[in-house]
C-alpha cells in the first residue's frame, strides 16, 4: 500500500495523477490511500509526502501525530519520499519557519536563496527546469536518470548538500535536489511535473 | 543549469482553442486538451489554458476542460480566465491546475493574490498583465483588463511591483501592441518589468520566431516567454525552437 499524506499543502492531485499513470486505474484504486491518518501510515509499505508551498504547513504534522506516525513506519522499514517541502521536512527545520522543527533524520537546516551570489542579484524563487547533477550511482531513487537531467523546481527555500545528498542542483551554489538513506527519500524538484524523468522517478520508487 | 522556459499558451472560448490577433480575431485551432497534450510531448516546459471569454461573459473557468486537459499532463500547467475568488481557484486547483492566472480580478481586488498564496502557495499564483504602451512608451504602459477592453489607468511596472508584494509568485506580461503580430516581443517593456521585480517574468505577445525568443530572453531579460499562435498551426514545435535557440547559445531544457 503506497499512502499519499494529505496535510493540506498543494498538489496532492498531481501526485495521485501521476502515480495513476503508472500503475493504472485499478491498481491505484486498490494500493492507493490518501490520508491524514497516523494508523494508516503506521500501516504503509511506502509512504509519500507531497507538498509545496510553505515549511509552516509541516506543522500539521504535528498536531494529527503524523510525525510520529512517518517516524514509527520509517523504522520499521517502510519506503519513504519527501517532495518539495517533504524533502526539506527530512532535515531538522527550515529558517522559513523556525518555530516548526522537521523531522531530522537529515542533519542541517533550510535556508532562503542567497540574494547576491557571485556578487550577481539571484532571483528567488527558482522556478522552472534545471538540471540534476553528481548523481550518486547507486541511488535507487534515480535509477535510469543521467547527469544533466532536467527537472522541475518552484522553491525558495533549499536544503543543503549532505552526505545523504543523490543529486545537486546549481543555482546560487549546489543544494539538495535529491536525498537518499537506505529507505528515506526525498526531491527538492516537482517528479509530478518533470515529464518523462520525473515519472521514471516515480516508477523507481513504486517498483522499489 | 537553470533554463529559459518555453511556454505554450492555448486560448480557450467556448471550450475550443482560438487564437486571436491583437485579441480580436478569432481563428478555431482545436481541442483544448488534446493540443495540451500534444505541446508537451513536442517539447514545451509548461502549458498554459487562458478562458479569454470567461471574464466579460462572466463565466466560470471550464473546469471539465482542464480536468480533461490535465489527466496526462506531466508539465506544469496554469489556467486562467474566471477566476474571482479563493474558492473559483480552490475548483481549478482540484480540477488539476498546478498554478492560476488572475488579471482583472487581481486589479479589482488585489487581496486576492495573497488570498489564493495563503492557501495553495505562492508559488501557484501568477498574477497575468495586458499592457498597453502610452504616448511616452514603456514609461507610462498602462494595465488594460477584461481582455484588453477596459484601461484601468494603472502604470504597468509599478503595478507589477505591486502585485509582487502582495504575493505573486510570477509575472505573465502580455504587450497588446505586439500581440499576435508575429513580429516579436515587446523586450523593452518586459526589461522594465523584470529588472523592477525579483520574481519571474514570463513575456508574451508577438512570437513569430526563434530570434524572437532569443531576443526577449537577452534584451527582454525574460525568464520564460509564451505563444500561441506560432505552435498551433504547424508553424514550428518546442523542440524545434529550442534546437534553434540552443544553437545560438540560449539555455533551454533539451532533450525534452
Amino acid at each position: 500500500m503506497i499512502v499519499v499524506i494529505d496535510y493540506k499543502a498543494g498538489n496532492l492531485t498531481s501526485v495521485v495523477k501521476a502515480l495513476r499513470y503508472l500503475l493504472g486505474e485499478e491498481r491505484t484504486a486498490r494500493e492507493v490511500v490518501v490520508t491524514q491518518s497516523p494508523d494508516v501510515v503506521r500501516g504503509a509499505d511506502k509512504v509519500v509526502l507531497p507538498g509545496v508551498g510553505h515549511f509552516q504547513s509541516t506543522q500539521l504534522l504535528e498536531d494529527l501525530g503524523l510525525t510520529e506516525a512517518v517516524r514509527e513506519s520509517i523504522a520499521k522499514g517502510a519506503w519513504f519520499l519527501g517532495i518539495c517541502v517533504g524533502l526539506q521536512w527530512l532535515f531538522e527545520g527550515s529558517t522559513e519557519a523556525p518555530g516548526t522543527p522537521g523531522l531530522g533524520t537529515l542533519a542541517g537546516m533550510c535556508e532562503h536563496f542567497p540574494v547576491l551570489y557571485k556578487d550577481v542579484e539571484l532571483k528567488s524563487p527558482h522556478v522552472g527546469w534545471n538540471s540534476l547533477e553528481q548523481i550518486r550511482p547507486n541511488s535507487r531513487l534515480l535509477r535510469g536518470v543521467a547527469d544533466g537531467s532536467f527537472v522541475y523546481f518552484t522553491h525558495s527555500w533549499r536544503a543543503p548538500v549532505v552526505q545523504a545528498t543523490a543529486a545537486v542542483t546549481n543555482y546560487g551554489g549546489a543544494f539538495t535536489a535529491a536525498a537518499e538513506r537506505e529507505n528515506v527519500m526525498g526531491v527538492q524538484f516537482h517528479p509530478e511535473k518533470s515529464a518523462a524523468i520525473g515519472l521514471q522517478v516515480f516508477k523507481n520508487f513504486v517498483e522499489l | 543549469m537553470l533554463t529559459k522556459r518555453i511556454i505554450a499558451c492555448l486560448d480557450v472560448r467556448g471550450g475550443r482553442v482560438v487564437k486571436g490577433v491583437q485579441f480580436v480575431d478569432i481563428v478555431d485551432a482545436g481541442d483544448p486538451a488534446e493540443l495540451a497534450h500534444r505541446h508537451a510531448e513536442q517539447g514545451a516546459d509548461e502549458v498554459v489554458l487562458l478562458d479569454i471569454t470567461a471574464t466579460h461573459e462572466g463565466r466560470g473557468t471550464l473546469l471539465e476542460t482542464v480536468r480533461r486537459a490535465a489527466a496526462k499532463l506531466f508539465v506544469p500547467f496554469t489556467v486562467g480566465g474566471g477566476v474571482r475568488t479563493a474558492d473559483d481557484a480552490a475548483a481549478v486547483f482540484d480540477a488539476g491546475a498546478d498554478k492560476i492566472s488572475i488579471n482583472s480580478a487581481a486589479i479589482a481586488r488585489p487581496q486576492l493574490i495573497g488570498e489564493i498564496g495563503a492557501s495553495f502557495g505562492a508559488q501557484a499564483v501568477i498574477v497575468a498583465i495586458d499592457a498597453r504602451r502610452g504616448t511616452k512608451g514603456v514609461d507610462d504602459a498602462e494595465v488594460f483588463v477584461s481582455g484588453g477592453r477596459k484601461p484601468t489607468g494603472l502604470r504597468v511596472v509599478e503595478w507589477a511591483r505591486e502585485a509582487e508584494s502582495r504575493g505573486a509568485g510570477e509575472i505573465l506580461l502580455t504587450s497588446m501592441d505586439t500581440d499576435g503580430m508575429r513580429d516579436g516581443f515587446d523586450c523593452e517593456l518586459t526589461a522594465a518589468v523584470s529588472e523592477a521585480v525579483q520574481i519571474p517574468v514570463i513575456a508574451s505577445g508577438g512570437a513569430g520566431s526563434a530570434a524572437h525568443f532569443a531576443d526577449v530572453f537577452g534584451r527582454g531579460k525574460a525568464d520564460a516567454a509564451l505563444a500561441a499562435s506560432i505552435f498551433h498551426f504547424g508553424v514550428t514545435s518546442s523542440r524545434d525552437l529550442k534546437a534553434q535557440l540552443a544553437s545560438v547559445g540560449v539555455s533551454v531544457r533539451l532533450p525534452c
